[in-house]
């Protein structure tokens, strides 16, 4: 069997969560630092909503369509569904915890590079 | 240059660990012993015809009260941070410049649509694909978009805390509701079912959606609100 569709979105995730890492470990401007942390983010997401898909099936939303019988082998997994629903939440949360101490840090020392934080460095 | 390696390595051994996990992966033909439950007791039990909604807000309605109470945390705790301190000066931009012509004609015309559609995505949510968190989002990304055409303006913000302490006690009074008359906290039965697919139907779930609306939406709005100074 060739390449399915959620084995490119798989890939995807996987590839948006390396480009994350990466951004995350050589980046030294907070800020980018941030925006790497939400690609990582992003990249779970796909990677668990491709996880849900099942082969030939559509969203569980029951219609005209899709009734109730041919719910259960035709509808994809919603678990992953709705628990990236709240992950997109939590993801958006924490990015706007981290934007607020990005914003103190910068009032405090006037620059957004991490390496002039070097006081609590262990 | 040696960090510079030690990254890479780090970023390869990871690539390998996700290269195992995508080669073995197989698309599953048939859904799991849980999922199936939900698939197949959703619509039966609960008379609702989205099913992600009904693991969100019933099957799962705590989670979904602990989400609400992280992003009033995350609000509260970003007020925290960002509130201006006596020793800095105030950063709170002295000239802003107005918005353009484009941004505030461009406010003007989405405005109504956007709130509109942020509004029909949260009542349909039991029906087709929405629900509170997601027309929370799109009202909240109207308010964004205001904010930018307007700089200046205010947001009620006492207004919004009320609505959204409401909203949040409603929810809880809802969860209670289901313990007293139906099954458990935030069991959404107490309410007759109605007709399947009809847009008064499915219990309480468009009440506690729309509270969900009303919660997040005014949570978004104030932690951009708080961005902004």
């Amino acid at each position: 069997m060739g390449i399915s569709v959620s084995h490119l979105a798989l890939v995807t995730g996987f590839l948006l969560c390396l480009i994350g890492v990466w951004g995350l470990l050589s980046n030294r401007h907070i800020l980018r630092i941030i925006i790497s942390f939400s690609l990582l983010d992003t990249g779970v997401h796909i990677v668990l909503v491709a996880t849900g898909y099942i082969t030939g099936a559509t969203a569980p939303i029951l219609d005209e369509a899709l009734g109730p019988g041919a719910a259960a082998l035709h509808s994809v997994d919603p678990i992953p569904s709705a628990l990236v629903v709240t992950a997109i939440v939590i993801g958006f949360s924490v990015t706007a915890v981290m934007l607020a101490y990005a914003i103190r840090l910068y009032r405090a020392k006037g620059t957004l590079d991490i390496d002039a934080f070097t006081e609590s460095k262990g | 240059m040696r960090r510079k390696i030690v990254n890479a390595l780090a970023v390869l051994l990871l690539g390998a660990v996700f290269a195992t996990i995508a080669l073995a992966y197989q698309e599953r033909q048939f859904l799991r012993p849980l999922a199936e439950f939900y698939v197949t007791q959703t619509p039966t039990m609960l008379g609702l015809p989205n099913i992600v909604t009904g693991i969100l807000i019933t099957w799962r309605g705590f989670d979904t009260l602990g989400e609400v109470a992280v992003l009033f945390m995350v609000a509260a705790s970003v007020g925290l941070l960002l509130r201006e301190t006596g020793e800095t000066q105030t950063h709170s931009n002295p000239q802003t410049r107005p918005a353009g012509e484009i941004v505030t004609s461009g406010a003007a015309t989405l405005l109504p649509p956007i709130f509109l559609f942020g509004a029909y995505v949260i009542a349909n949510g039991h029906l087709s694909a929405g629900g509170g968190f997601q027309g929370g989002a799109i009202v909240a990304s109207g308010v964004v978009l205001l904010l930018l055409a307007r700089p200046r303006a205010e947001l009620p913000l006492g207004f919004l805390a009320i609505t959204e302490s409401l909203a949040g006690v409603f929810y809880v009074l809802l969860g209670i509701a289901g313990i007293v008359f139906a099954g458990g906290f935030l069991d959404s039965r107490f309410l007759p079912a109605g007709q399947f697919g009809a847009f008064i139907s499915a219990g309480a779930i468009p009440a506690i959606s729309i509270l969900l609306g009303i919660k997040v939406g005014a949570e978004l709005s104030v932690v951009v609100d708080r961005f902004r100074r």
